[in-house]
């Protein structure tokens, strides 16, 4: 049950062997090779996106520019077209910024005392529902989609911001109360029988005994969902409305619009900003981002 | 007779119930409801408004006709075939370099960090990003068949992104570019739960170390591995905004996938139609299903 072992991707045991022993070089030219196949995509499309459209024609694309610049991003954020919309990828971040921020608090919220109710407070029902939960995880979205149009509409929020909140909420339920369920339940129990016998009721032990010493799972969880949410693309075009389209979407139109000339150096611009949020966020909290997604699959 | 009154086990650990009931209500109205809606629904012949009382899916039920209509309809054979080519080939490759690239990087490496960030950053970037990127590396007229060309091989050809029998296999490789670092990150974590001392008897009896990762580690790791197959198998089955990226479904109809026939059904007025298609990748995930519910659920009640 316990989240810590079953997540252990440290390395462990003795130091690393000498680099060069026969075996050793094997390992390292695989895992060299593997890693350029990798880091290609991302490479060619930095440098295209620093070149001009008669360099993309001339050259070849692996090839670096000798006078890169920054045109293509500026028109990719702010002047390339849609349709007869041209505005750039600007507004389509900035929808982003507030599907994302509401979405990640919500299910973050709901996800997080579903779990503490599971873990110190549980009851037939809600255990059954739980069942229920991971086996839907697996469920294809499109099972949902028609049915999430009703509800939301039933509920007076189709097409608006508070539609797509509520589609995030119910996508991330199933990880996220996983992930808080099996954290709390992994502390020690005296701590919860401490406070019980202090007086504290449901509320007082979630925000003054649990909370504060869960900072790592709720890290866990807001890379988790913003990475998540962010990169999302089905449920922004159906239930947020146009006015609110996510950037994956506004990315999309903007590539698959067929007016004039191809602009292959401002696609290549707008698609490094539109994952250039959760590559940040990769970049800077690895470790937390490997211990998200293996909750799911390492459960105890 | 003294009758001590006993609280109302309904409202023991009240607050606990009424902070848990946003979970409780999505999870009967969302999950359940909505499955057992579109189950029913597919079987009638609704195409616009939506039906929900007992007499009204009397009134409009068909029985099997929309499942008729779907099997015999060219392009849902296109689009379950592209599917089945797509899962198979992405599940088993994503399932095969991610345990060797796992096991690789078991091998007390150096700079583990740096390889573990660079195989598992694409699953960090959405599809379409994901789609966009592939879209422009295997462009014929400027990317990998044009360099190779310019280098002098004039008649290479690598034109799969517009050629209508092999589109699909373009998206099976920017499937796995995306997501077979997950699968790595999944496969290790399960190799670095194993005893050492495992690794120390097996290597007292001289037993050598492959043969001890195919004939002891990989058995000992079976429950994981179903774990990790069911989550890329049932994640292959929604595939959708890669395909969309990537090809559009073309060139033509040839790299179409169930979800984009679901989609355009759904909101066209062939509500039915969408949900009886729905209806069947529901069955393809429960059949993957079962190895996992059978670990999982046969686990609890041994114990």
């Amino acid at each position: 049950m316990a989240m810590s072992s079953a997540v252990a991707i440290d390395p462990s045991g003795a130091k690393p062997k000498p680099l060069f022993a026969p075996g050793r070089v094997l390992i390292y030219s695989l895992l060299i090779v593997t890693s350029i196949y990798y880091l290609v995509p991302l490479y060619v499309m930095i440098i295209t996106s620093l070149k001009d459209l008669d360099q993309i024609r001339e050259g070849n694309i692996f090839i670096p520019t000798l006078k890169p610049s920054f045109d293509a991003w500026v028109k990719a954020w702010s002047q390339a077209c849609t349709g007869l919309n041209c505005t750039g990828l600007a507004p389509g971040f900035w929808n982003s910024v507030f599907i994302t921020v509401p979405s990640v608090i919500v299910s973050i919220a709901v996800a997080s005392i579903s779990g503490y109710s599971l873990a110190m407070w549980p009851f037939k029902l809600a255990e059954w529902c739980f069942t229920i939960l991971l086996v839907g995880s697996f469920i294809p979205y499109q099972v949902f989609l028609y049915p999430l149009v009703i509800i939301t509409r039933e509920m007076g929020i189709y097409s608006t911001l508070y539609a797509v909140i509520f589609v995030h909420t119910v996508f991330g339920l199933p990880i996220l109360t996983l992930l808080f369920r099996n954290y709390f339940a992994s502390l020690p129990n005296e701590l919860f029988k401490a406070a019980r016998v202090d007086g504290a009721g449901y509320w007082r032990i979630f925000f003054r005994v649990l909370a504060p010493m869960s900072l790592p799972i709720f890290t866990v969880a807001v890379i988790l969902q913003v990475t998540g949410i962010w990169n999302d693309f089905l449920f922004g075009v159906i239930y947020a409305g146009p006015t609110n389209y996510p950037m994956t979407v506004q990315l999309n139109n903007i590539v698959n619009s067929l007016q004039g000339v191809k602009e292959y150096n401002v696609e290549m611009a707008a698609t490094i900003l539109t994952g250039l949020v959760p590559l940040t966020i990769y970049f800077l909290s690895g470790k937390y981002f490997v211990r998200g997604i293996a909750a799911g699959a390492v459960k105890g | 007779m003294s009758e001590v009154k006993r609280p109302n086990p309904l409202f023991r650990n009240l607050t606990s119930k009424l902070a848990a009931s946003p979970m409780i209500f999505i999870v009967l109205v969302v999950f359940v409801g909505s499955t057992m809606w579109t189950v029913a629904s597919s079987f009638t012949g609704i195409k616009t408004l939506p039906i929900f009382t007992p007499q009204e899916f009397y009134d409009n039920w068909v029985g099997w006709d929309q499942y008729v209509r779907l099997w015999n309809t060219p392009r849902w054979i296109t689009s379950i075939t592209n599917l089945a080519i797509y899962g198979i080939l992405y599940s088993g490759f994503a399932f095969v370099i991610g345990f060797l690239l796992a096991v690789l990087m078991d091998q007390k490496i150096r700079a583990e960090g740096v390889f573990r960030t660079i195989y598992l950053y694409p699953f960090a970037l959405s599809f379409i990003v994901t789609g966009k990127v592939w879209a422009w590396v295997l462009n014929p007229a400027f990317g990998l068949e044009k360099t190779v060309r310019d280098m002098g091989w004039t008649s290479f050809s690598f034109d799969w992104l517009t050629n209508r029998d092999m589109a699909i296999y373009t998206v099976v490789i920017a499937g796995l570019w995306q997501g077979t670092g997950l699968v790595m990150a999944l496969m290790l974590a399960g190799l670095r739960s194993i005893d050492d001392e495992i690794w120390r008897a097996a290597r007292v009896d001289g037993i050598p170390k492959w043969r001890t990762y195919l004939q002891i580690v990989v058995p000992m790791m079976r429950p994981v591995m179903i774990t990790i197959f069911v989550i890329v198998a049932s994640g292959s089955v929604r595939v959708y905004d890669l395909v969309l990226a990537l090809t559009q479904g073309g060139p033509g109809n040839s790299s179409q996938v169930p979800s984009m026939y679901i989609y355009e059904k759904l909101f066209v007025g062939a509500l039915a139609q969408g949900t009886a298609a729905s209806s069947v990748l529901l069955l393809a995930t429960a059949i993957i299903l079962i190895p996992w519910i059978i670990v999982e659920f046969g686990k609890k009640s041994r114990e």
